[in-house]
């Protein structure tokens, strides 16, 4: 079964329709990457998976319990409770982290599993704890958000989304807001999660990295999905625009 | 009369003075919060009335809604307010501080960036968490020094109660001033003003200092 499955996906704001047609899924354990030129919706199809915008048109699903359908051409999404109980299958990381700034590291990873999913406190310190170690961040577990990198932020960023147990996780550009000298660390973390087969689906411009942890890869233009193919199928296709896009990412891959 | 009385009498006025200080502002925070809300409503109506009343209060003089908010329901419903005047005081500065608050946190919650909510949407955090345990305390830090000055302000402010002739300190120190003939009591109130700021800076500087943990 697919944990997110996306069938006909259309978005607007106002006049400008950025998804005209979007379908795609994500098998369990599989890595998709989203790549396309800048405004050509990828983070409006991360934010329209995670809901923190509404669709004008399709449906979509995460483990066969649907999310938002469409009811006489109208979009009506699942109740309130239900939705809560679907939200809890997936995570996000921010291309700028969004931590909270004012709890710490150890509190911005343990808030949400005790406040949020009401697990026990002890344990969940715990697996926190072990997260951390994974990040390589076991020493920064007391300090404030300001007090670390912006590679530093963003695993501890990774570690809160993970911290919630997700069967699913998305990254929008997750590198992007970094030196390219961090970027690097974020990039063997995210790599380090393909091992464990998380289900991932990351919008990215770093085409090697992408083409090495990939299981499928899908390229948009113009509001649609142009490729969704395998990463060597990707980099040998023959399509125009691909080529073009590819083209233009000067050292990328 | 002797310093000593003079200090007492003043000494008396200055609690008045304190107790105006500190109702104003244990009524007019979580009223501001409340008006912040009613002028950020999605409701057209409710942000409309509340942006007038905004309007009014920041656009008049503290002294005549004083006035306004004693006299007035005597005037226009003919109702006794006699034993009125001390709650009079109370509700005006309350209504006027909250108005200016509630400006200073609308603008601190608008400040908040949209990826705090975003993020705490994505965790599972429901509206009102989302509200009490991430934006909130950031706002807080956030508004402290607009807040600092408006304490400031209201300490001096409370003077104006004079205008229902009510016997706060100031106007205790200028009736003793005008019987005795001499400077000291206006002296000795000038302290007195001083004093009490120095010590809400001092509080409101202790509060900074805690909330500096982050940035
Ligand atoms: N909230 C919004 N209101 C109006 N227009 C929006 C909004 N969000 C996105 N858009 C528009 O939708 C289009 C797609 O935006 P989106 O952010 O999804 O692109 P993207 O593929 O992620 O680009 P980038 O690579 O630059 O991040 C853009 O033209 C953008 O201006
Ligand atoms: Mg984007």
């Amino acid at each position: 079964m697919s944990v997110l499955e996306m069938k006909n996906i259309k978005k607007s704001f106002g006049d400008l329709e950025v998804l005209k047609d979007i379908s795609f899924s994500v098998d369990e354990g599989q890595v998709v990457s989203i790549i396309g030129p800048s405004g050509s919706g990828k983070s409006t199809i991360l934010r329209c998976a995670t809901m923190l915008e509404t669709i004008n048109g399709g449906e979509f699903s995460y483990l066969g319990r649907k999310a938002a359908w469409e009811e006489n051409g109208q979009v009506v999404y699942a109740p309130k409770d239900q939705l809560r109980e679907i939200k809890k299958d997936f995570g996000l990381v921010f291309q700028n982290f969004n931590l909270f700034p004012h709890y710490s590291v150890i509190k911005n990873l343990t808030d949400a599993p005790i406040n949020v999913q009401k697990r026990n406190k002890d344990e969940v310190y715990a697996e926190a704890k072990e997260l951390l170690i994974k990040m390589g961040l076991e020493d920064k577990a007391d300090v404030y958000p300001y007090q670390l990198s912006g590679g530093q932020q963003q695993r501890v960023a990774i570690a809160r989304a993970l911290a919630l147990k997700p069967k699913m996780l998305f990254f929008d550009e997750p590198t992007s807001a970094l030196d390219p000298e961090l970027t690097g660390e974020v990039l063997k973390v995210i790599k380090s999660l393909t091992e464990m087969k998380m289900t991932m689906a990351i919008v990215t411009h770093e085409m090697k990295f992408a083409h090495d942890i990939s299981d499928r890869m899908i390229f948009m233009d113009g509001g649609y999905i142009v490729e969704n193919c395998t990463p060597d199928e990707m980099f040998n296709s023959t399509n125009e625009r691909l080529r073009a896009f590819l083209g233009k990412l000067e050292g990328g891959y | 009369m002797s310093i000593m009385v003079m200090l007492k009498l003043l000494s008396a006025g200055m609690l008045k003075s304190i107790s105006i200080f500190a109702f104003t502002l244990i009524l007019s925070i979580p009223l501001g919060m409340l008006v912040a809300f009613g002028r950020m409503s999605k409701n057209k109506v409710i942000s409309n009335i509340i942006k007038i009343y905004i309007s009014i209060m920041r656009g008049t003089p503290l002294m005549l809604q004083l006035l306004v908010v004693y006299f007035g329901p005597n005037l226009l419903f003919g109702m006794n307010i006699a034993g009125y005047k001390y709650p009079a005081i109370i509700i005006g500065f309350a209504i006027n501080y909250a108005a200016y608050f509630a400006e200073i946190f609308r603008s601190g919650i608008q400040s908040m960036p949209q990826g705090q909510y975003e993020a705490a949407d994505v965790l599972g955090y429901s509206k009102r968490q989302t509200f009490m345990k991430i934006i909130l305390p950031q706002v807080a830090k956030r508004v402290l020094p607009p807040v600092t000055n408006e304490t400031i302000t209201l300490v001096k402010d409370t003077s104006l109660a004079y205008a229902l002739s009510y016997t706060e300190m100031f106007t205790l120190a200028k009736q003793i001033a005008a019987a005795q003939t001499t400077f000291a009591p206006l002296f000795i109130g000038g302290i007195f003003y001083y004093v009490f700021n120095f010590v809400v800076a001092e509080v409101m500087n202790f509060i900074e200092r805690k909330m500096d943990y982050y940035k």
